[in-house]
């Protein structure tokens, strides 16, 4: 296979087949507490996108080209939680300075992100499939943010009219949320045959 | 003299079992709620989880009360992390040196202990303003909680998936095993009901 379709196939693959909130329970926090409206799940799937192609990129640098020639695996993640909580920080300071108004809309969100596990677990999967290329980390980086906005976009838009529904008093909040989640990754699970 | 000793061990004993029900991790704090979805699909897992997050639990907050003092408010939840984050690495390789079958099953579930909220949660809630013996409780009671919680729920994913509980077979021979709880939806589903189910229970309060 040439690059390019290896490139898309890890694209789809990290956004529908491992999705990562839905086959791989990643960043449920996020997507329990942010999912109320669907313009905030919005800028929140936006900043988690941001930040996780960032960090996915620069971990598997680390990763590939410092600790493994140099046999320091051992404080892999010890190195990989400083760089998530330098990208934010980053990212952070980029956005104030550049563009005032997004910074606002943003928020508490960009501090959050740093315990998103979104972002470490993406980072981890990325040594575990054992992906070999650096343009390919990028690409699968992107998408899981990809895949995470979606998610939370869905369930945004699924509980706004939830909202009218008339659900059990003592199944209101987050347990139906749980239940709508459920449903949501069964539904997933039938792109699992497209790819590995 | 003794009923200021009584009032102490009576304070300690609530500390310990606030983390088991009243503030329960994951029931009540909905903290933590990516190992409780992703290891559960059977008891040991879920209880080797479980192990590992007392013994991170605990370790973290043992340091991060004798530092509580050195701390700036700036740069704490950075010292939190790595603190964390290094205790992670200890259970981890402690994990795949004796317990190898059992680090393949859990996968990046085990560093991913690193940003659970429970531990987080505490050094900052509690470890980084108490001395050493409160802390010490808050994490031994918030730990058992943790791993009490998640056993529970997956006995019940165990026992409908497969039939078995600790790979022991308890169902009727007649009994076929509900797949779907063994997969994804299985463990959203169960844990919304559960927590229903508690919301239920404690009504009249919430």
């Amino acid at each position: 296979m040439d690059t390019l379709s290896v490139l898309l196939m890890g694209f789809i693959s990290v956004v529908l087949v491992n999705n990562l909130v839905l086959t791989k329970f990643l960043g449920i926090c996020p997507y329990l507490g942010v999912s109320g409206r669907i313009d905030m799940a919005f800028g929140m799937g936006l900043a988690v996108t941001f930040v996780v192609t960032l960090s996915g990129t620069l971990t598997w640098m680390i990763d590939n080209w410092i600790l493994m020639p140099l046999g320091l695996e051992v404080t892999r993640y010890v190195c990989f939680i400083l760089v998530i909580a330098g990208a934010v920080q980053l990212v952070e300071m980029y956005i104030r300075k550049f563009f005032p108004s997004l910074y606002d809309s943003f928020g508490i969100f960009l501090p959050l992100i740093t315990t998103n596990c979104a972002i470490l677990g993406l980072c981890l999967f990325l040594h575990l499939w054992m992906v070999d290329h650096l343009l390919d980390a990028a690409v699968r980086s992107f998408g899981a943010g990809i895949g995470f906005t979606m998610a939370i976009c869905i369930m945004a838009g699924i509980r706004e009219n939830l909202n009218m529904a008339d659900v059990p008093a003592c199944l209101r909040g987050a347990p139906i949320t749980l239940i709508t989640a459920g449903l949501l990754s069964l539904a997933f699970m039938g792109f699992s045959g497209m790819i590995r | 003299m003794t009923k200021s000793n009584d009032k102490t061990a009576l304070r300690y004993t609530q500390t310990l079992l606030a983390g088991l029900w009243r503030e329960n991790p994951v029931f009540r704090l909905l903290l933590g709620m990516c190992p409780t979805l992703a290891v559960t699909a059977a008891v040991k897992p879920a209880f080797t989880m479980g192990c590992c997050v007392i013994f991170v639990l605990l370790c973290s907050n043992i340091i991060v009360s004798l530092m509580r003092n050195l701390l700036k408010p700036h740069l704490r939840i950075l010292m939190f992390t790595l603190t964390i984050a290094t205790f992670v690495t200890i259970a981890d390789l402690f994990l795949k040196a004796y317990l190898p079958r059992m680090s393949e099953m859990l996968g990046p579930y085990v560093p991913l202990i690193i940003v659970n909220c429970i531990i987080i949660c505490r050094a900052e809630a509690c470890a980084s303003k108490n001395p050493l013996l409160v802390s010490v409780i808050d994490a031994v009671g918030m730990g058992l909680g943790f791993t009490l919680t998640l056993c529970i729920l997956a006995a019940v994913r165990e026992l409908l998936g497969t039939g078995k509980i600790f790979e022991i077979h308890v169902m009727p021979e007649a009994f076929v095993p509900w797949a779907a709880m063994s997969m994804p939806v299985g463990a959203f589903i169960t844990l919304g009901l559960l927590l229903g189910l508690v919301n239920k229970v404690t009504g009249k309060k919430a």
